[in-house]
């Protein structure tokens, strides 16, 4: 596959749950806005961090309508092994 | 190479290393050395290559899970290191390479990565090992470089820190519930601390004496710490954590010198360590082999998404938001 | 003449089963995905299913009362106790195979797990409940998919085509009607599959068209997953993998 070929470049946008601006979470290629739009979902709100997404490619903007919101952000919550707490180590053990 | 640039400074490059002494980000858009350019390629290019390459071994066990939990648990974990090597990749193209020249580049040799994957996984231990040592090491490795120089390297690693630490724990777990299992498991624990004891050590990199670019990118800021002192962190914070599960690291010589509060060690064998890296290791064909197998099997995915995307965007425009 | 409990046992198998097969088939795209945010996305699918599979295998475990949890009844059944729909035990192949069986798959889940959320049953009710939601996204994603690869390259296209063609006399049997389907529906439990095949046809027929993909014509369907009675030559095998440390090492703690 040629380099002409790869995929575009998106940088990625993610509003919070408490209302604080959209914020610049990083990037990821998608073939376009809508496909950007779902790889964002499960590259960067794989810990249910995000409500409302912007992705930006080049002069284009697109966002997330905000009736996605249910289905896609939902999931998330229940996955509790992502967070380290959820592995329990004795303290004596130290910092991990 | 290095020394040699640093005897005719130009006013740019003093005025580069000034932004950096004093604590300033560089940013993509900033004017930079040639040569700093090049070693954040290099270097974030094959930090991003290790993780990829890295789903490898673990990956490995991801269908031999011995419950619905450590599947799941095992699984995220593994999905995580893509999701790092896919913020570094971004954070690297940002200096004027794409993803795709620097896959080629792992493809063909050119580009490396951790050597660390190139060794086997032989039992469900070793995913506890890999956790708890191969991610600690790494941890003890990335952390310092959140404060590195080069601003979308850094927010990288702030992002991939976050999610490192449970990545340790699981590992961890994994090796207390063997430890405290049956005559068996406790066994395959210990073979697999004895077989990730030294690859892990290496992840560090060669001592201090024999490190080729060590010098110039401390002064630049894209290495944070020297080679001995992390390896020494890793090793006083990783012996007591061993002593707790109950089990022996394979080192005749290590002891605790009561003087300093650090731990005295044997080294790695250095010579294992670039045989490694040189291809040599016990699993460097089947790595990049499925690394490359798994490019080539996606090329008509990547190549028909594409197609599509133009031929829509070709019939409608994307409302803008 | 199977009991109530009997029914309800064999239909959170079907149920379980399903998911667990398929989380395990998808999981192993993980590192080796065509694409990195492919590579990530596939596995956030697999990792729904494992949860899915444990919510329903261990309500299965529960109906069943002899003490065994999800795990037992994940890693310490034959084959022929499995009660998965063939279309989700035969190997990956490509790509292309396995987005259009998530595809196929998803069709039904939708339709099915819609139904399920007003069953009589409250626990099959809640876990239907919050497996939709993650179905929704997984044909978001699938049908997009399908779409984008069949309307693609040349090369796209005839990889989709094969794909649909492989898995179509597989997709049938997600609506073979049988005496479980019958008890369990008399219950109020769940519809009869039979009766969200329009709604999978449907759903199914626009997305090959935009797709320009060709539905295959025949109706033959190959069956034998869901009711146990003859499961393909693949599923002892990946039994055998995933099944491995269980079989070895009875009753080891993990
Ligand atoms: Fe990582
Ligand atoms: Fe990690």
């Amino acid at each position: 596959m040629s380099a002409s070929n790869e995929w575009p470049l998106w940088e990625i946008f993610i509003r919070g749950q408490h209302g604080m601006s959209h914020r610049h979470v990083g990037s990821l290629h998608a073939p376009d806005a809508e496909r950007a739009i779902k790889n964002a979902r499960d590259v960067y709100t794989r810990r249910n961090e995000g409500v409302s997404l912007w992705v930006v490619e080049a002069k284009h903007i697109s966002a997330s309508s905000p009736s996605d919101k249910g289905p896609l952000y939902d999931p998330a919550k229940d996955k509790i092994y992502r967070h380290p707490t959820f592995y329990d180590i004795p303290d004596e053990v130290g910092k991990m | 190479m290095a020394s040699t640039e640093n005897t005719e400074l130009s006013e740019q490059e003093i005025a580069f290393q000034a932004r950096i002494d004093r604590g300033e980000k560089i940013e993509p858009k900033d004017w930079m050395p040639d040569a700093y350019r090049r070693s954040l390629i290099r270097q974030i290019g094959q930090h991003a290559h290790s993780e990829i390459v890295g789903q490898l071994p673990e990956g490995n066990w991801i269908t031999r899970a011995p419950t619905l939990e450590r599947k799941a648990n095992l699984l995220a974990k593994v999905q995580d290191e893509a999701g790092h090597g896919l913020y570094l990749y971004c954070a690297a193209e940002t200096l004027g390479i794409t993803r795709d020249e620097m896959f080629e580049m792992l493809h063909n040799g050119k580009m490396k990565y951790s050597s660390i994957f190139n060794y086997p996984t032989l039992t469900w231990a070793d995913m506890g090992a890999v956790g708890w040592l191969v991610d600690g090491a790494a941890i003890m490795n990335q952390v310092p470089l959140q404060r590195t120089s080069y601003g979308p390297y850094a927010r990288a690693m702030v992002r991939i820190c976050k999610e490192e630490s449970f990545h340790q724990r699981q590992g961890f777990h994994i090796m207390m519930t063997m430890s405290n299992g049956s005559g068996e498991q406790k066994r395959m624990a210990q073979d697999a601390l004895n077989r990730f004891w030294y690859p892990a050590l290496m992840m560090f990199g060669p001592s201090d004496k024999d490190s080729v670019h060590s010098a110039q990118s401390m002064a630049w800021k894209i290495k944070m710490n020297s080679n001995d002192e992390l390896r020494q962190k890793f090793v006083d914070e990783t012996v007591p954590q061993a002593e707790y599960l109950g089990l022996t690291i394979p080192d005749d010589q290590l002891s605790l010198d009561s003087d300093t509060g650090h731990y005295r060690f044997s080294e790695p064998d250095w010579e294992e360590f670039h045989q490694v890296i040189n291809g040599n290791g016990p699993c460097n064909e089947e790595r990049l082999n499925a690394r490359i197998k798994a490019w080539d099997d996606g090329a008509w995915v990547r190549e028909g998404m594409m197609a599509h995307a133009n031929k829509r965007s070709a019939k409608k425009q994307v409302a803008v938001g | 003449m199977m009991t109530a409990n009997e029914a309800l046992f064999q239909f959170l198998l079907r149920q379980g089963d399903n998911a667990l097969v398929l989380g395990h088939r998808t999981s192993q795209w993980c590192g080796v995905g065509p694409v990195l945010e492919e590579d990530i996305a596939l596995a956030n699918t697999a990792l729904d299913l494992i949860g899915q599979t444990q919510l329903w295998l261990a309500y299965a475990a529960e109906v069943q009362g002899e003490g065994k949890s999800a795990n037992d009844l994940a890693f310490l059944r034959d084959a022929y106790d499995f009660r998965n729909l063939l279309l989700l035990e035969v190997p990956n192949g490509n790509f292309g195979q396995a987005i259009m069986r998530q595809c196929l798959f998803d069709a039904f889940q939708v339709p099915w797990l819609t139904e399920l959320q007003t069953s009589s049953n409250q626990q099959v009710a809640d876990i239907s409940a919050k497996s939709l939601k993650e179905a929704l996204y997984h044909w978001e994603r699938s049908s997009e998919t399908v779409i984008s690869l069949g309307d693609g390259t040349e090369e796209s296209h005839a990889y989709m085509q094969a794909a649909v063609d492989f898995c179509w006399p597989y997709a049938g049997e997600m609506f073979c009607d049988d005496a479980v389907d019958e008890a369990i529906n008399t219950a109020g439990i769940a519809p009869l599959p039979s009766s969200i095949r329009q709604t999978w046809i449907d759903q199914v027929e626009s997305v090959l068209s935009e797709a320009t993909l060709t539905k295959p014509n025949s109706d033959f369907a190959q069956r034998g997953g869901r009711d146990g009675i003859r499961h393909t030559e693949h599923l002892g095998h990946m039994l055998a993998t995933m099944q491995v440390l269980q079989r070895s090492f009875p009753g080891a703690t993990w």
